[in-house]
């Protein structure tokens, strides 16, 4: 079979940003560069507890592959990852231990809450079953489902990717950030 | 179980505890004895230890909250490996002080299931070793198998009446 080659489009690892090009150099803001990288590489902290953990493998699996967007790299230590995603039911008594958890990661970090469970309680509507880890935590990005598809999880990240490339350098210093984390009573 | 080892059964226990028998019934061929409290630690040993019975496996051990009856009755089930017979030993608890003796001394494997019992419904196990919850949060204030307690999740906003029209 013949193959065409003016249909076949380019595609980069990562977009490149808006800037000034000339021969030799590429100026562009610092926000922009460390937006970019960090986007690309954010290491995610699976706290797996339930069904949506197991869709979660599959979004690692080669089949979805989380790789592609540069979240191959997991981190089961709270002090190394960039992403902290919730999948399944926290019951009232894994509260504290999720929250010493996300308290555990480096500045600047982003929670995940994956499926109706993490989000809501989901079915769980229970005396034992924290009603959305958002009581305890503060949440960057909702999944639907239950479980969501690998899709829809894949979907998540890339939202918080959004949120990673385009947050201000400056947010995690300023007076409404601090003041987001004393109504969790954090820090 | 055969009808006659049921009533043998009956008569080795009455031998000695006839006064603490409430109530003989066999519940789909399930032969459950209705006990007073005050023995049952003792009448638990003497069917592991009588060579007739040998119950000497604890299947189970649980509460049932009867609103209606003011009562919490334990439910402990036995069973003999030997000849594969089963009992099931009932006791009726007043709900405002529902004490009584523990059976760690016959099982210790009854040791969590008594801690669960009282996790969930109050019941105080007298001389257990280690009687605290084991399942829900240490802070929690209420026992949620009792039926007096909401089933859901008090502070949930998302079901209120005003969305779903109840």
């Amino acid at each position: 079979m013949e193959t065409s080659t003016s249909n076949i489009k380019t595609y980069t690892m990562a977009e490149k940003p808006e800037g000034y090009e000339g021969a030799g150099f590429f100026a562009t803001s610092l926000d922009k560069v460390v937006g970019l990288a960090r986007k690309n590489s954010i290491w995610p902290l699976p706290f797996a507890t339930s069904c949506c953990g197991i869709e979660f493998m599959a979004t690692m699996g080669a089949h979805y592959d989380l790789a592609r967007f540069g979240s191959e790299r997991l981190s089961f230590s709270p002090r190394q990852a960039d992403l902290l995603m919730v999948m399944g039911t926290i019951a009232k008594k894994m509260g504290p231990i999720l929250r010493q958890v996300y308290e555990q990661m480096a500045e600047p970090r982003w929670v995940l809450s994956v499926g109706a469970c993490a989000s809501s309680g989901g079915i769980f509507d229970t005396y034992s079953v924290l009603q959305g880890i958002d009581r305890i935590i503060p949440v960057d990005v909702y999944v639907p489902g239950c479980p969501p598809r690998p899709e829809q999880i894949i979907d998540g990240v890339m939202k918080i990717q959004h949120l990673v490339e385009t947050e201000s350098l400056r947010r995690r210093d300023s007076a409404e950030y601090k003041a987001m984390l004393n109504k969790y009573g954090i820090e | 179980m055969e009808v006659t080892e049921q009533e043998r059964l009956v008569a080795i226990l009455k031998e000695r505890y006839d006064d603490q028998v409430e109530k003989v019934e066999t519940i789909q061929e399930f032969l459950t004895l209705t006990l007073k409290k005050e023995n049952i630690a003792d009448i638990i040993q003497y069917l592991y230890h009588h060579p007739e019975t040998k119950f000497q496996f604890l299947t189970t051990l649980f509460a049932v909250h009867y609103p209606d009856l003011n009562q919490i009755a334990i439910v402990y089930q036995l069973h003999n490996l030997v000849s594969n017979q089963r009992l099931r030993l009932k006791v009726y608890l007043p709900i405002e002080n529902p004490t009584i003796k523990t059976i760690t001394t016959v099982f210790a494997g009854a040791n969590w299931m008594e801690r669960e019992t009282y996790d969930f419904f109050g019941v105080n196990f007298e001389g257990h070793p280690d009687l605290r919850r084991i399942l829900n949060v240490e802070d929690m204030i209420i026992f949620p198998l009792r039926k007096e307690y909401p089933l859901e999740d008090q502070t949930r906003e998302d079901k209120s009446d005003k969305m779903f029209g109840r």
